[in-house]
Order: C-alpha cells, then structure tokens, then sequence
C-alpha cells in the first residue's frame, strides 16, 4: 500500500499527522506531505486508512496493492 | 439576546439563527431541512440561505470566486470595507489577498510553535478549579471554560494576563451581540480598539519575543503591515478563538455531565480522549460562519442574490446521514470523522492545533479533578444563539 496527500487539497487540517506520524509530516504552514516515497508498511496500513479517512479535504490517497 | 426578533413562523422559507429554539436546539431544524429543503431562504437580515447537506456546504466553502468573505457574520448592514481585505484579515479576505495574510500567521500556529503552551495551560486550569474548591455546584461555563482561551491567546500577543476579563466582554459582543442595539455594538467596537491601540504603542515602545511585536515588525510584499491591517487581525485573533473554545469546552463537559458511561469510559481510559474530542467538535461543532453573494445568479437552482448571505453551517454538515453513519449519534469511539468543525478549504482554521490543544488539557484537567459530575439543573443550562454556540451557563454538581 503507498499513501500520497494531493497538496491542491490539502489544507493543513494536520490529521493525518496527528494519527499517522510514522507516515506524514507537516511543515511549518500546516501543509502535510508522505514520508518518503509513502510506501506504508503492512502493520501501519490501518493507520494509513484512518488517516485517509479523518482527512476532512479528502487529500489523503490510498493506492492499495492489488 | 434575541428578544426582539419576531418568532419564526417556518423554519424553510423564514429561519433565523438567533431564535431561541434554534439556540435551544438546533438539530432537529437541520434534520428536517436537509431532508426537506436543503436549501432554506429567509428573508430576514436582507437574505439569508441555509444550505444544510455536507456536499452543499463545502461546495460554497471551496467556491471563494461566487461567494466572498468580506463579512464573516450575519447582520442586517453590509460591510463597508472593501474586498479583498476586508476588516479583519484574513478570515475577511478573498484571494489573491488571502494567502499571504494567512500564510504569514500559521507558523506561529503550528503544532510545534504551540507546544510549550501546554504546561501554562493546565497549570491556569488547575487554577480556576482551585478557585472554586469545595463548592458543590460549579459553574463549567463561567467558572471554567470562558476563561481558558483568554488566558492563553492573551499570553500569545503578549498582553497583560490580568486583562482577559476586560476584552472578554467586547469580544463576547463583536460575535453574539448581533441583536444589541448598534450603539452599543458600537460602543464595544470602540473600547475593543482603543485596548489594542493601547497595548500596539507598549510594544512598538518595548518590543518583545511575542505575537503582536511580530506583526507589528512583519512584512507583506516587502511593506510594513499598516495599521488596519495589524489591528484587525490582532482583534480577529481574539474574537475568532474566544467563544469559539470555550463552547467547545463547554458543549463538551454538558455531554458528559449527561452521559456517566462515556465519562467513565474516559476515566478508565484516558487515551481514548483525543478521539472522543474530535466526536465532541463534530456532534457539538460550535461554529457557524457566512459568505456574501458576490453577484446575481443561480446557484443550484437557487436564484441568488448580490449581497444575500449564506449560511455556512459546518455543524449541520457534521451530522449530515450522507457524511456520518448514525449521524445523530455521539460515539466517542468514532475512528471515521470527517468533520468540518474548523471549516473546509482556504480558511480552515487558524487555530485548529491550539484549539485542541486548549480543549484536550481543558478535558483532562476536570476529568482528573472531578471523575464524576452531572448537571445539577437542567433549566439552569442556556445556550447561545447564532453563530456561535455554546453553553454560556452550565450548573455542575461535582460534589
Ligand atoms: C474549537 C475552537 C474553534 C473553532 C470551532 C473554530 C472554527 C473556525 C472556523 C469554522 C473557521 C473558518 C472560517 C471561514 O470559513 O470563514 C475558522 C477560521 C479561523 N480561526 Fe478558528 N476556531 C476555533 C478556535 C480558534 C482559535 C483558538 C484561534 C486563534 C487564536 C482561531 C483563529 C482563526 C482564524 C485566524 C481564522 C481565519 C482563517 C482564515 O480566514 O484563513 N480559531 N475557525
Ligand atoms: S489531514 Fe488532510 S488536510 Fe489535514 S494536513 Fe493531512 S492531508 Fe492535509
């Protein structure tokens, strides 16, 4: 699974770093962006989802393996 | 507050949101409008829509080209200062001026920049409750809550800790007074700026390590601020993260007085609070703001015109059965919440990070203090009208 927050949506609302920070970071002006390449691991992929699904802009997107 | 309004005669075609019933509870207003006509007009305050479905109110949210911000709060005049400032920046600013009013605050807002916040809040908190020690009954509202966030943005500017009570009640005024009569909203406005003017000479003469110094010093386009500009965002910065908290505070302490398993559940298992709270912010969402029409048009089917206002309901949005399974229900285990408490798009809150830090220390500070407490008496209970909501009295049995 990888993570990616569409910054174009983004407004800084911080959830997703406040529940995930293994997977987010946010700057300085609120603006969150995936660590790394957002690969997520398998034990934090439920934090990934709950990130993805408390981000009130829906800028957290989901790519699952398939 | 909101006597002299006539009564509401049909919440669809002629709502209000200072009328007593809606102060009292709102929500199954919303219910039945979203339902019904989830696009409700009044022809009260010179035009007012009422969009109450999640989707609309973000559509109009995100729409910053057909709906301007140059007032923020439902009245009977229009704002005399121009687009795309506005009177307070930037919550009354438009883009392209927007981003950088707005751009310029948020470092002093981050999670980091207010973490040291902290201690300085529980400790003032242990204090209210230290104040009322051994009382039976206190008041969570005028004992507790209304004074946490004025000590701590106070402490922010770098004003005088003693000088909360005093902006207090021209704050109060600026957003729930709506329905004084204009001289004395304006007599308040006056008071309100002659205080900031006074404390902005202090710290021109002794600058210092705080938030009005750094406005006071900070830059837009390489020119200095103006004195407008400083002034309204100083007075925004108190009025927007005053009443604002201290309801969320509030309407959160009035659910667990009524509800002793989620206390205790929270007593048990403290860690749950940060998402209780978010539960809390979304069933309880305090804030209410409005948009202006900018032009003639229609908007999903709606003939709008310039100068109406919108409503923008986030708390409605927050219990939309579209958005939120058991919409209606407060689950303080809810691990889906979406809400909208600090607004959608360009204006989310400022204050978001310092507002939940201010709502979760003030949660974990009276849970610890009093484990158990219930409403000693319901009728002693008001709630606030129009755009903002909250309890502004609240009898605690804690004893
Ligand atoms: C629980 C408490 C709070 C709630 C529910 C809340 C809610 C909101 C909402 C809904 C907006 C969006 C306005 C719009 O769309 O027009 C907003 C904007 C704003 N809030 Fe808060 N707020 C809270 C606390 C605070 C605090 C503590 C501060 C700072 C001291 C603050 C400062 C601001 C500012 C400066 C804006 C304007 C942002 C902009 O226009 O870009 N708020 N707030
Ligand atoms: S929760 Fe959403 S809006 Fe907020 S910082 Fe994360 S990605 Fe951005």
């Amino acid at each position: 699974m990888r993570v990616h927050v569409d910054r174009d949506r983004c407004q800084g609302h911080n959830r997703c770093y406040a529940l995930a920070p293994e997977l987010f970071d946010v700057d300085d002006y609120g603006e969150a962006t995936e660590r790394d390449d957002g690969t997520v691991p398998p034990e934090l992929e439920d934090k990934a989802r709950l990130a993805a699904a408390n981000c009130p802009e829906f800028a957290v997107v989901l790519e699952e393996d398939r | 507050m909101s006597g002299h309004h006539p009564p509401v005669s049909d919440w669809a075609t002629d709502f209000d949101h200072t009328d007593p019933a809606w102060a009292a509870d709102p929500f199954p207003i919303w219910d039945e409008l979203r339902e019904t006509c989830p696009m409700a007009h009044s022809e009260r305050y010179g035009g007012v829509w009422l969009p109450t479905r999640h989707e609309d109110i973000a559509d109009v949210a995100y729409d910053t080209d057909r709906f301007t911000s140059r007032s923020i709060v439902v009245s009977e005049t229009r704002p005399v200062a121009p687009a795309p400032r506005g009177i307070a920046p930037p919550i009354s600013s438009d883009p392209p001026f927007h981003h950088g009013a707005r751009r310029m605050l948020l470092p002093a807002f981050s999670p980091k920049a207010i973490a040291p916040l902290e201690e300085y809040t529980r400790q003032y908190c242990h204090d209210l409750l230290d104040a009322v020690a051994g009382q039976e009954v206190i008041d969570g509202a005028v004992d507790y809550s209304q004074h946490i966030p004025v000590r701590v943005i106070a402490k922010m500017l770098g004003f005088p800790e003693e000088d909360g009570e005093k902006f207090r009640e021209f704050v109060h005024d600026v957003l729930e007074g709506v329905d004084l009569p204009p001289e004395q909203r304006l007599d308040n406005f006056i008071k309100l700026d002659a205080y900031l003017t006074a404390q902005a000479e202090d710290h021109l003469a002794n600058p210092r390590d705080d938030l009005t110094t750094f406005l006071l010093e900070a830059e837009m386009d390489g020119e200095p601020l103006g004195r407008e500009h400083i002034g309204g965002t100083i007075a925004l910065l108190l009025i927007a993260g005053i009443d604002t908290t201290w309801s969320a505070i509030g309407a959160s302490l009035w659910h667990l007085a009524n509800n002793p398993d989620d206390l205790a559940r929270l007593v048990d298992d403290p860690d749950l609070l940060p998402v209780a709270m978010e539960e809390f912010l979304r069933a309880y969402a305090p804030v209410t703001m409005a948009r202006l029409v900018k032009e003639d048009m229609e908007y999903k089917g709606c003939p709008m015109k310039q100068d109406e206002w919108v409503l923008l309901s986030f708390p409605s949005a927050n219990r939309d059965p579209r958005e939120f399974e058991q919409a209606d229900e407060v689950i303080i285990d809810r691990m889906e919440n979406r809400h909208s408490a600090f607004g959608l798009g360009i204006h989310r809150c400022i204050g978001s990070n310092l507002a939940r830090l201010e709502l979760r220390v003030a949660l974990e500070v009276f849970i610890e203090r009093h484990p158990r407490f219930s409403v000693a008496d319901p009728d002693g209970v008001r709630w606030s009208g129009g755009q903002v909501r909250g309890p502004r009295t609240l009898p605690l049995r804690v004893g």
